[in-house]
Parts: C-alpha cells; sequence; structure tokens
C-alpha cells in the first residue's frame, strides 16, 4: 500500500485521472479501494465533494456491488470458491471448517484484523475444485482435513496481500 | 512502432513476420491461463528460462507463455513446436529432461505423455488425445499458439487480416448481409440473430451509437470468455472494430468481471498496440473510419450480465435492470442506440468475414451455425474448455471428450446456463427420473423417451426440449449430488445476486429459499412442493429481468427429474445422496482397516479405536463435518440416516476382523 500522499490529497489524484467525470464513479471507487483495502469514510466524503454526487449515490453503488468493503480488510485475505463445480465437490464443509480453526465468520474480519475470510462465486480454476485462495493464491484439490495446513499457512505468511 | 495505413502495408508486416519466423527453431508454448497459472505453471516457466540460459539456447529455443490449452485437468502444460509433442502435468524438475532429451535429442519424454485411460497408451500429439479429437476448435484457433501479449504473433497467425478485408471492400451493408447469411447466434444464451441486432442498430435514427462486449461471465463454472480475453484479446478487438464500422458507432467498451485480472491486464495491453499500430484510433488502416474501445471493470454484480444491467453499471450507477419493451438497440447507453454482443459471439466476427458466410453456415445444425465453446466442469474427468461443432450430442461430449464421471460413480445431471435460467440436463431413459416425469404428468407410462444426452448441441433443440444452452458453462453432478441442495444453492446464490429492485425477485427468492432450506434439514411438508411451484411461476411472470424470470428453473427442473429426492427429503427425512448435514450421520462400517487416518482428521475427537483396530465415531461429538468421509481411502466411512448410523456401528462391531485375519481367510478360501 503507497500511503505516503495524505488521503485528501491521493483521492483527488484518482479522482482528477478520470477527470471527475460522474460515470467513472465505480472505477473511481475501485482505485480507492484498492489504495487502502476498503473505503474509508473521509474517501466517500471527498469523492462526494469533488465529483458533486450525493452521498446516497455514491452509498448505493459502494454497498451494490460486491467489490466494495466499507469495513477495513485483514492483514490476509482467504477467498474459498463457492462456484457451482467448487459446490458439488463439497466446498461447503471446507468453508464451515475455515470459519472454526480461523475462529471468523465467512464475510468478516477477526477481531485481531489478521484474517478476512470471504467467498467468491467462482475463479475459474475449475479443474482444481475446491479451491481456496490465500492472499490470491491458489491451493486446490482440498479437502477438510487439509484445511489444518491451510491455517498454518496463514498463520505463518509474514506476506500480506495487496489489496 | 509505426502506425501501418492500408492493408498493404499490412501484408507487408505479416509477410516480414512470417519470414522472420526460422521453423530450424523450438519453441515452447507454455500455457499460463488463469487454470494453470492456479497448479503453479510459474515455476515451469522460471525452470525453463533457467535452463535455456544455462545451456546457452537463448535464440534457438524460445519460451512462449501463451493462453488456455483447454485441458486444465493436466495441467501445467506445454506444447513443444514444431514437433508439436504435447506434455501434461509438468513440473520444474522435469524441465532437464525436456531440454536434453527432447529439445536437444528429439525423443520424447514418455512420462510426460498424456495416458489414455481406455487404451492405457500414451500419446504424443494433442489431436490424437480423445480430449482434443472431436473438437473444431475455431474461436480457440490460436489459443495456446500465439503469446496474447504481441500483437505480431496475432498478426502473423493471419489477424487483423478480416478487418482489412472489410474496410477495403465492403459496404457496411455487405457486411450485415455477410453476418445475417451466416446466421450466426448470440452466444450469450440467448441466441439472438447477431445480424439482425446490428441491422436494427443501424438503422436507429440517433447518433452517436455504441458497440459493447459483454464480458461480465458471472455464471460460476464458466470461463469461456475469460479464456478468450486472455488468450487472443484481439480476435475480440477485431470483431468489435468490423461491428462499429458495419453499425456506425465510434465508441465501443467492453464491460469485464473484476475478478478476470489477467484478462483485464492482456486487454488492455492488446488495445494500446493496436492503438499504436493505428488498428484502433481516428484513422483505422488509412479508411478514414475512426474508432476506439474503453475498459470497464465491473464491481463484482452477477445481474450486470444482464444488458441493461450492465449499461447502467457502465454509466457509473448502480447496475439495476430495466424493463426490456424499450430495446438497447434503439435506446440502450446514456439513452442511445447501443448494440451489445458477448466476447465469443464477437470472437466468431473476424471468421466469418475472413472465411465467408458459406462457409460459416456449412458448420453446425440448420438453425445454430457454427460451433459453441462450453466450460466442462464438475464430477468430469477431463475439467477444461471445449469448443465443439454445434449438432454434436451431449453425450459426445460428456463422454467421449469429457471423459465422463470419476470413480466409478453414477452420472447424475449437467446444469446449465448458470444459476439464473439454469436447467439440468439428465438421462431421461433412467427408470427413476422416468417415474419422476410420469409423476409431473410430462409423461405417461409406456412414452417412448428419447435420452436428453443424445439431443444435439442447438438453440432450439435445446429448448424445445425444456432445457437451454446457456452460455457455455456446464457442471457435471453424479450420485454424491444432491438436488435439493443444489436447488437451494442456486436459490441462494441469486437471493445474494438479486439487485433488489423488483418485489417477486426479491421477495420470492427469500420465500423459495426458506422452504428448500426446511426441506434439506428434514422440516419440510408434503405441501411445500406446490408452494414451490407457485411462487416459481410467479416469479417468472412478474418478475422485471431475466434474472427474476429464470431464477425458479433450477427449483423446477429438479422437481421435474428428481421429484424421488424431494420425498425422500420430505416424508423419510432422509438425503439419498448424503450430503443434506441435518439428516445424515457418519459412520463406519466392517471395511474399516484401522488406519486412523479419520481420527487424525476429527476436529472434534469423536473417532476413537486405536491404531490397526475398528473406528467408531461418537455420535454424540460428530459435526458432520465430512472431512473423515473425504479422507477414507477404503470407502469404509459411510453416510447414512442420521438415525440409523448407531445400528451400522453395532453391526461393524459385531462383524468386524484385523486385516490380517481378512487376508488369512482370504488366502484359504
Amino acid at each position: 500500500m503507497s500511503q505516503n500522499t495524505p488521503m485528501p490529497e491521493r483521492v483527488d489524484e484518482i479522482i482528477a485521472s478520470y477527470q471527475a467525470r460522474t460515470t467513472a464513479l465505480i472505477m473511481v471507487l475501485q482505485e480507492v479501494q484498492q489504495e487502502y483495502s476498503y473505503l474509508p469514510p473521509e474517501a466517500l466524503q471527498r469523492i462526494s465533494e469533488r465529483m458533486d454526487l450525493a452521498m446516497s449515490q455514491i452509498y448505493g453503488v459502494a454497498t451494490f456491488y460486491k467489490a466494495f468493503s466499507l469495513e477495513p480488510r485483514g492483514k490476509h485475505l482467504v477467498s474459498v470458491c463457492t462456484g457451482t463445480a467448487c459446490h458439488v465437490r463439497n466446498s461447503q464443509s471446507i468453508l464451515e471448517r475455515l470459519e472454526r480453526d480461523l475462529h471468523v465468520e465467512r464475510g468478516h474480519t477477526s477481531t485481531d484484523r489478521e484474517v478476512t475470510l470471504e467467498t467468491v462465486n467462482c475463479v475459474g480454476a475449475c479443474a482444481l475444485g475446491p479451491v481456496v485462495l490465500i492472499d490470491g493464491k491458489h491451493y486446490g484439490h482440498l479437502t477438510v482435513g487439509a484445511v489444518e495446513k491451510l491455517v498454518e499457512v496463514i498463520r505463518q505468511c509474514p506476506c500480506s496481500v495487496e489489496h | 512502432m509505426r502506425p501501418i495505413v492500408s492493408p498493404k502495408e499490412l501484408n507487408d508486416l505479416r509477410d516480414r513476420l512470417r519470414a522472420a519466423h526460422d521453423p530450424n527453431h523450438t519453441w515452447v508454448q507454455l500455457c499460463a491461463g488463469t487454470g494453470c497459472l492456479a497448479c503453479n505453471c510459474e515455476p515451469v516457466a522460471a525452470a525453463f528460462r533457467q535452463k535455456i540460459h544455462d545451456e546457452g539456447l537463448e535464440g534457438v529455443v524460445h519460451l512462449k507463455l501463451t493462453g488456455c490449452h483447454g485441458f486444465c485437468e493436466r495441467g501445467p502444460l506445454a506444447v513443444i513446436q514444431p514437433q508439436g509433442i504435447f506434455y501434461q502435468r509438468i513440473s520444474p524438475d522435469d524441465i532437464e529432461a525436456i531440454i536434453d532429451q527432447t529439445i536437444k535429442h528429439g525423443k520424447v519424454v514418455t512420462k510426460l505423455l498424456y495416458r489414455d485411460p481406455a487404451s492405457k497408451t500414451r500419446i504424443e500429439k494433442a489431436e490424437d488425445i480423445p480430449f482434443y479429437k472431436k473438437q473444431v476448435r475455431l474461436v480457440l484457433r490460436s489459443n495456446g499458439h500465439i503469446d496474447p501479449t504481441s500483437i505480431e504473433d496475432y498478426i502473423a497467425f493471419g489477424g487483423y487480416s478480416a478487418l482489412a478485408k472489410a474496410l477495403t471492400t465492403m459496404e457496411p451493408e455487405r457486411i450485415i448481409d455477410e453476418i445475417k447469411r451466416s446466421r450466426l447466434r448470440g452466444r450469450g444464451g440467448g441466441g439472438f440473430p447477431t445480424g439482425a441486432k446490428w441491422e436494427t442498430c443501424r438503422n436507429a435514427k440517433e447518433e452517436p451509437k455504441y458497440v459493447i462486449c459483454n464480458a461480465d461471465e458471472g455464471d460460476p463454472g464458466a470461463f469461456m470468455d475469460r479464456s478468450v480475453l486472455e488468450g487472443n484479446p484481439h480476435s475480440v478487438i477485431e470483431g468489435m472494430i468490423i461491428g462499429a464500422y458495419a453499425i456506425g458507432s465510434h465508441e465501443g467498451y467492453v464491460y469485464v468481471r473484476h475478478e478476470y485480472p489477467l484478462a483485464v491486464k492482456h486487454l488492455t495491453i492488446a488495445l494500446d498496440q493496436a492503438r499504436e499500430l493505428g488498428l484502433l484510433g481516428p484513422n483505422i488502416l488509412g479508411s478514414g473510419f475512426a474508432f476506439d474501445i474503453g475498459v470497464s471493470r465491473g464491481g463484482g454484480a452477477f445481474v450486470c450480465g444482464e444488458s441493461t444491467a450492465l449499461m447502467a453499471s457502465l454509466e457509473g450507477k448502480v447496475g439495476e435492470p430495466r424493463a426490456k419493451y424499450v430495446h438497447t438497440v434503439e435506446h440502450g447507453l446514456w439513452d442511445k442506440p447501443s448494440n451489445l454482443n458477448n466476447v465469443e459471439t464477437w470472437a466468431n466476427v473476424p471468421l466469418v468475414i475472413e472465411h465467408g458466410a458459406d462457409w460459416f453456415a456449412s458448420i453446425g445444425t440448420e438453425g445454430s451455425k457454427g460451433t459453441k465453446v462450453f466450460a466442462l466442469t464438475g464430477k468430469i474427468c477431463n475439467t477444461g474448455l471445449v469448443e465443439v461443432p454445434m449438432g454434436i450430442t451431449l453425450r459426445e461430449i460428456l463422454h467421449d471428450i469429457g471423459g465422463g464421471v470419476p470413480g466409478k460413480k453414477k452420472f447424475k445431471a449437467v446444469q446449465t446456463g448458470g444459476p439464473s435460467g439454469g436447467t439440468l440436463i439428465v438421462e431421461t431413459r433412467d427408470a427413476k427420473i422416468m417415474r419422476s416425469m410420469e409423476d409431473a404428468g410430462e409423461i405417461s407410462p409406456g412414452d417412448a423417451v428419447t435420452s436428453l444426452l443424445d439431443l444435439p448441441v442447438d438453440f432450439d433443440e435445446l429448448t424445445q426440449a425444456g432445457s437451454m444452452m446457456g452460455s457455455g458453462g456446464m457442471i457435471v453432478m453424479d450420485q454424491d449430488s444432491c438436488m435439493v441442495d443444489v436447488a437451494r444453492y442456486f436459490i441462494h446464490f441469486l437471493i445474494e445476486e438479486s439487485c433488489g429492485k423488483c418485489l417477486p425477485c426479491r421477495e420470492g427468492l427469500r420465500k423459495l429459499h426458506e422452504i428448500l432450506e426446511r426441506i434439506t434439514k428434514g422440516q419440510g411438508a408434503p405441501e411445500d412442493i406446490l408452494t414451490l411451484q407457485e411462487i416459481s411461476e410467479t416469479l417468472i411472470d412478474t418478475s422485471l429481468c431475466q434474472l427474476g424470470g429464470s431464477a425458479p428453473n433450477p427449483v423446477l427442473s429438479t422437481l421435474r427429474y428428481f421429484r424421488d429426492e424431494y420425498d425422500a427429503h420430505i416424508r423419510d427425512k432422509r438425503c439419498p445422496a448424503g450430503v443434506c448435514r441435518e439428516l445424515v450421520g457418519y459412520a463406519i462400517t466392517e471395511d474399516c482397516v484401522g488406519d486412523a487416518k479419520c481420527a487424525k482428521v476429527c476436529p472434534t475427537g469423536a473417532i476413537t479405536g486405536g491404531p490397526r483396530n475398528l473406528q467408531v465415531i461418537d455420535q454424540s461429538k460428530c459435526i458432520q463435518c465430512d472431512a473423515c468421509y473425504q479422507v477414507c481411502t477404503f470407502n469404509a466411512i459411510v453416510r447414512v440416516k442420521r438415525d440409523r448410523a448407531a445400528d451400522v456401528q453395532t453391526t461393524a462391531r459385531q462383524t468386524w476382523k484385523p486385516v490380517k485375519e481378512r487376508t488369512q481367510a482370504e488366502a484359504r478360501a
């Protein structure tokens, strides 16, 4: 994360790169999300002022699309593929075991901000199903029994995800 | 690179590129599509680079990272050219042998060849492997051969020659006529005639006009469009330029799923290269025609695959669909005439223009021309991307190309069309399924039934049989898939993805899910079936867009063919496939060998017995997490009706013998 530039200036830069066009709202939000790993309220306020859009409209878009998060994410992002191909190969039981072992519910971040556990509709690596992505890296052909090792990977990995 | 200002210059460039291709050099075409990247093709590429460097083979042996070759099941994979040797499941350790034996001495590394499970022989060339044999790869023709980040590669393979032909020798009306005569139909699932759509948009009064490529491939288990964008982005761009010229548009957009970072990357590179060469911009190939394309990344909303929702999203708004009686070809993006086609449709356009409508129309069936790309996933031996001529039967796709269901399990159904609108294709000659159809009043006892699996892949034939082509995702299910659970899964998916604008979809789906969940928990009542059907019909009749309108298909389709499974859940409180957690109990049978693997993975310590002894599950501690079932290689763990689990274990206790005694007894016998 390149948080060297203070927030309002960085957000202004992003807005300027799209000439503050209102039609670029989704793309502006995507870049802000990439920068801060979520959509900070101050950033949304700034977008509202600079792009001359009502907060309600921005909030509507930010909550409609799955790519956006209004809460800070954890250091590690664990995404369990729950696409149909993974579902018929029992991804549900892997998701449940991860919730149990990581002490975090799907769609949430652990209280120590270490892990965010989310589900994705399909990552298109169906030959590897069931698949889990840890910080963007694929772990395939999983069984419930293998979750223990996955949790170790998450706990020991010093790297963090580039959102 | 200098812009190309005429078709002649394009031809000259192609000739130069082809002349520079030394036939004595070796090309390693390594698949670097998302599927192979996921199974670690990057270390393989690194090992190739290192070895080529160490051996001083740079400039003679070239590593080319290509798009998806399709055979995802066997990745990482590579084709060694010019010999055309197909290596699969390559690991970094194998690179030494490939370079030393194959590249230096022309010897094949047998252990890396594909082994055909039927004939038990190793096969050297991709085209001889059953998976590829029945395919006709047109849209995917260059996938696996070209470097998707090199426009030169695309041009050397004949790319942009269709565009040159269209711009210099064809009037826009002629192009539309050619597309109409080819009878190309939309590959996104709808099957609407492409030429007719273009014509309406061309004739629409208002200006400007837009062309849009729908790459918001949201159906889980479908990755056709992603693979085309990743592996051959220029084919889509070329199709869009031709379409824009025919329609009279100067501005285009590709709306691509944000979950496809590699596709976005390759598309962006391709667009930049096309601009640099003057294939996009104010004066394409010196024809005076101006056109450019922008990329818009979706925000992760399934409903944006619907054309009006997609256009709303392109405008930077919430992706809510609107009623369809106002056609987007007249009032679409920013209320202007907009022509939207999906990735695969656009990629077909250069083929039609280059080879002519007659050639294209010679492939396929009467009503459906050309080929269709399918993503074959789920309980199938050969997971991957396949391109087949229209008219091939589903049995051929599943059995001959897909290699059937793995592990001697029984095939149950294929789901096509994704969560919204998805239907099941089943073996309709199966006695159980015929009984279910009789119950639904669809057939009478004694009726002759043609198997759905023998239907040709054809838009109209599949629709007529109550099924659908869909966008190309095919998810195979076997005996271990519970059909009530599958219906519940799809409805749950759609609740999350429903935009909430219209009531039938927003509330109807919730009601359907409530009932289905009750049934999977053993709390269903006989009258639930009728309620499911009634809500489904209301959704079909009254939803605003196709997401809601076709959402009940998975429910109706499972009810039609698998009524017995619903009855088992409702009446007997039993899940025949052993999937529905609340109804299933786990038990260990006398087949247990006592390796205690199950005890090791059990998270609650419910399994005891000690080494080389019969393992026993404490039913009060078991949380039905399935870990033991997945780990047992002796099929000694069974999923039975919850209240029967204790009985199964009692029987096992009475009859179990240590492995040693069992083998001795066998030896005596």
